[in-house]
């Protein structure tokens, strides 16, 4: 049976009080503040340590976001870490205080569809983080400028935007992630500690069970760790399973974009990818982009599948308290 | 627009294997006010959720103002209010910005917005506190400020679930009051209460509702008639009368008299015989010191209606 009107109806309106919502919202500004101070000292010290060592590179900028010599983390490793808790943030609570608060049914009986309702939410908060993140690329790039002296060149900025544009992503599946635990359990609390759990899982849990599950589903072959090497059917399960996490999925697809002499998101040589290859010579963009689009791909499916699951739970979710 | 504005057939709410709602009809006419009666968990909730499509129906067919809720939510919910029980706020957000959202939901141009905000704050009394935030309001505001969202909505049904739990009286009394009000304005009113009391003076015709079955609709004094039975209960006080029993019992239409105390006398009529019985005391030189009809009260018949059928019910146990 097919319904009549639209299910855009009313999206602007949920959307631009979302919008407003978290942007004034003490818990947006506690997580700015801390990104951006995290973030100015990382791009700080950074900038010191290149300041110091590097000699010539044709992409200082972007040195910018994986320099991690002094500092003890890169930024992009700060971002991969920082992303997931802006989302949870911005998302744990989305359907669950609607319906604690009783303003679901009330919202719902107006004239729109809960297709407007669940988007426009979404949208809102992947805005808010869009925002924050060109605040910081702007920011980095500012600090970029006056403490080095070396202006972007266009493949820089095009690079740095990408990355950006894949953060977003990054942060879009945490977001429907956090949004989904929100449709499914009506507490907030119960919502945040999941979300919490499963972001501790892939962040510091995942990684360290990898090489062990691995093992288990195809046992190395002794022959390999005789010559000192990995038996590459183990390897390769590793990756696949590496890849489940978007961490992972976020830190491959960054890296090339960011470093643009990298050839390859796997640690699993592929001859291939290096027959002809001048060592330490920089990629075109477009290649660069290439290597990366599994990466990226894998991510806005995960955008897409966890928000569709939220979408057809919260459907056919009873709106009554 | 004549006949009826809500018309169900059938209608049938089943969450797995139990059924919430059982196959009920009934139609709500223009203007009327409609109550909807029952202990909690009854069906009335559900059925009205299935009147603004807000949960899928099960079986059987609905139509409100012609639209088709199940298909059409959005042609109905645009000309529906609707008061949940227990209606929410954004409680950080003041009674203004809360109507304008609601306001732009309703797809009100955003030119005439804030007149019609404030119009309709005016209309539920909350002029003063239109910059207040909800977190301030007491629980009658908040039930005001969601009549207002109707009111702004020009909403030709309004459906107002259990309004006036858990207020004070004087609150109470006000509501009642404003939902008048819409009544006199041509909105057609559902009103789902278990206070009866309320339900009998405001509503036009009442529904009860019972394990998710409509077992008794109509106006109080239908309901009166097929559930006590007898008609009117008249109670006469008469001093210093002679031979009054007789008298009374004589009257056309009384069919049952009965000495309460020693001038009071209680009777059953079948129809109103006021006039006979004070011509009656007179004529016995009886002094007439009161005369006075008990109206049948909902709650009289509520509770004789579920006696009657604990009584049957347990003849049934009997029998078995």
């Amino acid at each position: 049976m097919r319904r009549e009107g639209s299910p855009w109806e009313g999206l602007g309106t949920v959307y631009v009080k979302e919008l407003t919502d978290h942007i004034s919202s003490i818990r947006m500004l506690v997580l700015e503040i801390l990104i951006f101070l995290i973030a100015g000292a990382i791009v700080y010290f950074a900038i010191d340590s290149i300041n110091q060592t590097t000699a010539e590179d044709p992409f200082v900028l972007l040195k910018l976001f994986t320099e991690s010599r002094l500092a003890v983390f890169s930024l992009l490793a700060i971002l991969s870490f920082m992303i997931p808790l802006m989302a949870i943030a911005l998302g744990f609570d989305s359907v669950n205080s609607e319906h604690n608060r009783r303003t679901l049914s009330r919202i719902l009986s107006q004239p729109i569809y809960r297709d407007a309702l669940l988007a426009g939410k979404f949208l809102a908060a992947l805005t808010t983080i869009a925002i924050s993140l060109l605040l910081l690329w702007l920011l980095v790039v500012g600090l970029g400028i006056i403490r080095m002296g070396v202006p972007p060149n266009a493949e820089e900025v095009a690079r740095s935007l990408a990355f950006m544009g894949v953060t977003l992503a990054y942060a879009g599946t945490w977001l429907a992630l956090a949004i989904l635990l929100s449709i499914l359990t009506r507490s907030a609390a119960t919502a945040v500690l999941v979300a919490l759990g499963i972001w501790l899982f892939f962040t510091l849990i995942w990684p360290m069970l990898v090489p062990g599950i691995a093992a288990t589903i195809s046992p190395p072959d002794p022959r390999w760790a005789l010559f000192g090497y990995q038996d590459p059917v183990t390897a390769q399960w590793a990756e696949w399973l590496r890849r489940i996490s978007p961490n992972e999925l976020f830190n491959g697809a960054s890296i090339v974009l960011l470093a643009p002499d990298t050839r390859q998101v796997s640690q699993i040589v592929n001859l291939t990818q290096w027959q002809g290859a001048i060592l330490g010579a920089p990629l075109p963009l477009t290649e660069s982009l290439a290597i990366a689009w599994p990466q990226v791909v894998a991510l806005f499916a995960g955008v897409i599948v966890l928000f569709v699951a939220g979408y057809v739970v919260f459907q056919r979710q009873e709106v009554r308290a | 627009m004549s006949g009826p504005v809500v018309t169900a057939r059938g209608l049938t709410k089943r969450y797995g294997a139990a059924t919430v709602v059982d196959g009920i009809d009934f139609d709500v006419a223009k203007g009327e006010i409609f109550g909807l009666l029952g202990p909690n968990g009854a069906g009335k909730t559900t059925t009205i959720l299935m009147m603004l499509g807000l949960t899928e129906v099960s079986g059987g067919e609905i139509r409100v103002l012609d639209h088709d809720p199940v298909r059409d939510p959005l042609g109905v919910k645009r000309r529906v209010g609707y008061l949940p029980d227990q209606v929410g706020f954004y409680d950080n957000l003041t009674a203004y910005d809360n109507m304008s959202y609601t306001a732009s939901l309703m797809g009100i141009p955003a030119g005439e917005r804030r007149q019609r905000v404030l119009e309709a704050l005016e209309r539920v009394r909350l002029s003063d506190v239109v910059n207040k935030r909800v977190k301030t309001f007491s629980r009658g505001m908040r039930q005001r400020l969601g009549l207002a969202e109707i009111v702004m909505k020009r909403a030709a049904i309004a459906i107002l679930d259990e309004p006036t739990s858990g207020l004070d009286p004087q609150a109470i009394l006000e509501f009642l009051e404003m939902i008048h009000q819409l009544k006199h304005e041509g909105v057609t009113v559902l009103l789902s209460s278990h206070l009866l009391d309320q339900v009998q003076r405001m509503c036009d015709r009442v529904a009860l509702f019972q394990r998710g079955r409509i077992v008794l609709m109509g106006t109080v004094a239908e309901l009166a008639r097929q559930v006590l039975g007898t008609g009117l209960v008249v109670d006469v006080e008469a001093g210093a009368a002679t031979d009054l029993d007789a008298r009374l019992g004589a009257i056309a239409g009384v069919t049952q008299v009965a000495r309460i105390a020693a001038d009071h006398y209680r009777l059953v009529t079948d129809r109103d015989v006021r006039p006979d019985i004070a011509r009656a005391v007179v004529a016995a030189n009886g002094a007439l010191r009161r005369l006075s009809v008990d109206a049948p009260s909902l709650e009289a018949i509520y509770a004789r209606f579920f006696q009657k059928q604990a009584e049957t019910e347990e003849g049934a146990r009997d029998a078995a």
